[in-house]
């Protein structure tokens, strides 16, 4: 082709190639931020005690920068979140799927998704004004500031996470297992217990992954509804500081800027980037080794 | 036959759906009951006065005027970065990027950053937009640092837009001599908009919805003015809503409800408008 | 001196030989048609001449394709290739625009601009390719609101609006209904006064009704080739024979 038509249409290609590598650049640009500050940090604090104190206390006079109740603090409202949203979005995927009419699926799918959508602001407004006076009427002496709250609403809100991912998978089975299952006698129940759960197993595992991956993410619910008192605690009547909650409270505050208690934040943060990086590049690889397996 | 069996599996087919469709109706349910709750909380607040007043420390006097502003600056200024960038970097990788290492390493990549929390996204900007960049706890720091938030979402929505669109109208482009860019340009982008501008606007319901980065890289809790340029200090409504949310008095609380009113309406308009938008496309693409 | 010329054409999809030494020479100002059953190579060859094949991985070609002479690799450009040899597909695939911005498509992509020169041009295309009636109050509607027929119909128009000189068709007909396949037929039979048309078609009646010379392939040979009447009526090859009296394929 014509010199000029070649040179312009390379040019084109280069630009796009180039805005492609944001992506790039930017998780490059996370991972040496959080390694160099936090290489920083333990400079002056020796992991041993970050990974071993039990105590969280950089912003008072007597400093301890043991990660474990953050640690506690992000599990326990997750795990809560977690025991509400895959049981209840296992179920009702499989209520979708296997029971539901085609009409009902196609209304009640989208709702469901709403829950997805609203800010998580919203969600913190909730547990802290209804679901925490709510639950303090059923356990007398619970603390205004909770686990258990923001765990819960937490659940509420990654429901969708399950469902959505969990009834595509079911609904990517081929039609001639479960027919072969009617075909037996077999109820409804059992085929989708015994044959359409399991044959979707993988999508299912990718959905429930993703859905811990946000659950640990999330900071907004937690913020407002957990109180900020990093303890080393399960019990979820108490309340509680995450991680994130931790590194939002550190931004807010007046810790000037190159102090060690500033740093405390990138060896927050960088704790958790791994937790979720490891976790998402699981489902991205169990996602790629399953998707052509009914192709 | 085992009649005795065969009924008890029907037994426990019928207890299952009965349950499995109250849980249904109870999910349902808590998302009525969550707009119930906060549309009888906040709606008798909702006046003119509420969208004009600035903040103030008197719960009566105080409205969403600065953190409106503050949202919507922000979104103009994030749309302005994100946007070329997103959908150019989504058209090279679903048009032009071959099948070779690269280009799986990049979508790896663009998985993973979809899943990172939004804290970390902060922690990136407060770094390096707002102190290596000297951009400060601004308005332009809080959009680069939405646009790379929000990018994920672009790229992936431009990349199944442009897959949906048939083989067959490249074909006739490159048919009559159209070369790459040309038919890239003119045929593949305007048959994918559909699909790339819903996926815009579920990206901008997401940025609108963003409080913990924002927070993270300083953008301000109480904004008693309006950001008149990039460079100033801003504040947004999930933040305001915070804010309110935070006080103990019971009339910040009545407020906080009628923020989250108007937050919860400019969302639900933004995604009903992105579910029409691609319904439609849809239907004009598959024929 | 032919129009459009393959020497000795070999075409490999991967390790598939489709094409197997295939010489061939159509003239100006007719219409070839490339019968042959399924996998014959007979697409495969017509999109040799227009280089489409170029746009699917792992393609090997041997040979010679000449246009006017040119070598259509070595001796000329991909795009102004294909700006004189123009192709309608199977299935009719008109861009999701308007009309008037389909046929008009080509021309704005060699960058003509004057808006009279488009006008006109589309408005000359459209009535070569027997469209123009019945649609010149609607110019600015979705091609995709026209029927099969129309959409094809509308598709050779935005072949024709860049001025080829040949034109390929890929089994044109074979997607729509019995009147618009008669009408795009007959079309066919007006647009060889000022074009080289090759026809691909598994349609023998339609082979015989539309072509001067007709082409039979089988497994990636050309088995014979010759003036349709004498293909129909007088075969020399006993596959061809058995093959247009319908005993095979």
């Amino acid at each position: 082709m014509s010199l000029p038509i070649r040179k312009k249409e390379k040019l084109i290609e280069v630009l796009m190639m180039c805005c492609s590598f944001v992506t790039v650049l930017t998780t490059i640009g996370i991972i040496l931020i959080l390694t160099l500050e936090a290489i920083k940090f333990f400079a002056e604090v020796p992991i041993s005690d970050f990974l071993t104190d039990t105590q969280w206390t950089p912003l008072f006079s007597d400093k301890h920068f043991g990660i474990l109740p953050l640690l506690s603090g992000t599990l326990l409202t997750t795990t809560i979140a977690i025991v509400v949203a895959v049981p209840l979005g296992l179920i009702i995927a499989v209520y979708l799927n296997e029971y539901a009419s085609p009409r009902f699926t196609a209304v009640v799918k989208p709702i469901l998704e709403v829950l997805a959508a609203i800010p998580t602001v919203v969600y913190g407004f909730f547990a802290l004004q209804f679901v925490t006076p709510l639950l303090q009427k059923i356990i007398p002496g619970l603390n205004g500031f909770n686990a258990l709250s923001p765990g819960l609403v937490m659940g509420i809100m990654i429901i969708p996470y399950i469902t959505s991912l969990s009834e595509d998978a079911l609904r990517a089975v081929p039609r001639s297992l479960r027919e072969a299952s009617y075909g037996m006698g077999a109820t409804k129940f059992q085929t989708a217990f015994k044959v359409m759960i399991p044959a979707a197993s993988s999508g299912i595992i990718v959905s429930i992954i993703l859905a811990v991956s946000r659950a640990l993410g999330e900071t907004m619910i937690v913020a407002i509804a957990a109180g900020q008192e990093p303890k080393l605690t399960f019990n979820p009547m108490e309340s509680v500081e995450t991680i994130t909650t931790y590194i939002v409270q550190v931004s807010m505050g007046d810790v000037p800027q190159d102090s060690l208690e500033y740093k405390t934040i990138f060896a927050a943060g960088l704790t958790l980037f791994v937790f979720t990086f490891i976790l998402n590049n699981i489902s991205f690889f169990v996602r790629k080794r399953f998707q052509n397996k009914y192709e | 036959m085992n009649t005795r069996n065969y009924s008890r599996g029907k037994l426990t087919d019928k207890v299952f759906k009965y349950t499995a469709l109250t849980f249904t109706l109870f999910a349902l349910a808590i998302l009525v009951i969550l707009l119930v709750d906060i549309f009888s909380k906040g709606l008798a607040r909702i006046n003119w006065d509420f969208f004009r007043n600035l903040p103030s420390r008197h719960a009566n006097r105080s409205g969403i005027m600065t953190a409106m502003a503050g949202m919507l600056s922000l979104l103009f200024f994030t749309i302005i970065i994100a946007l070329p960038i997103g959908i150019l970097a989504g058209v090279y990788l679903q048009e032009y990027g071959k099948k070779n290492r690269f280009a799986s390493f990049i979508e790896i990549n663009i998985a993973n950053l979809a899943g990172v929390p939004s804290v970390i996204y902060g922690i990136l900007g407060l770094t390096l937009f707002v102190r290596i960049l000297h951009m400060g706890n601004s308005l332009i720091a809080g959009a680069f640092t939405l646009a790379l938030l929000i990018m994920p979402i672009i790229i992936v929505a431009t990349r199944e837009a442009i897959k949906a669109v048939p083989n067959s109208l490249r074909e006739a482009s490159y048919g009559m001599g159209a070369t790459k860019w040309q038919t890239t340009s003119k045929v593949v982008i305007p048959s994918a908009l559909g699909g790339i501008l819903t996926g815009i606007i579920l990206a901008i319901s997401r940025a609108i919805g963003e409080t913990a980065p924002l927070l993270v890289i300083g953008a301000l809790v109480y904004v008693p003015f309006i950001p008149e340029g990039p460079n100033d200090q801003f504040t947004t409504l999930p933040i305001q809503i915070f804010n309110w949310t935070s006080r103990p008095q019971a009339d910040f609380i009545i407020n906080a409800a009628a923020g989250i009113i108007v937050l919860l309406l400019i969302t639900f308009l933004l995604n009903g408008i992105a579910i029409y938008i691609r319904n439609k496309w849809y239907k004009k693409i598959k024929y | 001196m032919y129009k459009l010329e393959a020497k000795n054409a070999n075409l490999w999809y991967g390790k598939k030989q489709a094409l197997k030494d295939i010489s061939i020479g159509v003239e100006a100002n007719s219409v070839t048609a490339f019968i042959g059953p399924s996998g014959c190579g007979k697409s495969t060859l017509l999109r040799c001449f227009n280089r489409m094949n170029d746009l699917i991985e792992d393609t090997k070609i041997r040979g010679e394709f000449l246009l006017d002479k040119e070598n259509i690799y070595t001796d000329m450009d991909i795009y102004e290739l294909r700006k004189r040899i123009g192709m309608v597909f199977q299935k009719p695939n008109p861009f999701p625009k308007s009309i008037f911005d389909n046929v008009a498509y080509g021309l704005r992509i060699i960058g003509e601009k004057n808006k009279t020169v488009i006008r006109d041009k589309v408005e000359l295309s459209l009535k070569h390719s027997a469209l123009w009636d019945e649609v010149s109050g609607i110019l600015n509607k979705s091609a995709l609101s026209l029927s099969g027929g129309q959409q094809q119909r509308l598709c050779i128009a935005r072949t024709l609006a860049i001025d080829p000189t040949v034109v390929l068709m890929d089994e044109p007909a074979s997607a729509l209904d019995p009147i618009s396949s008669a009408k795009i037929e007959d079309l066919i039979y007006e647009l060889k006064k000022e074009f080289t048309i090759v026809i691909v078609t598994h349609n023998m009646q339609q082979a015989a009704r539309v072509s001067n010379k007709t082409a039979f392939f089988y497994l990636g040979e050309l088995i014979e080739f010759d003036d349709t009447k004498k293909m129909f009526t007088n075969p020399q090859n006993e596959r061809t024979q058995n093959y247009v009296t319908g005993r095979f394929g």
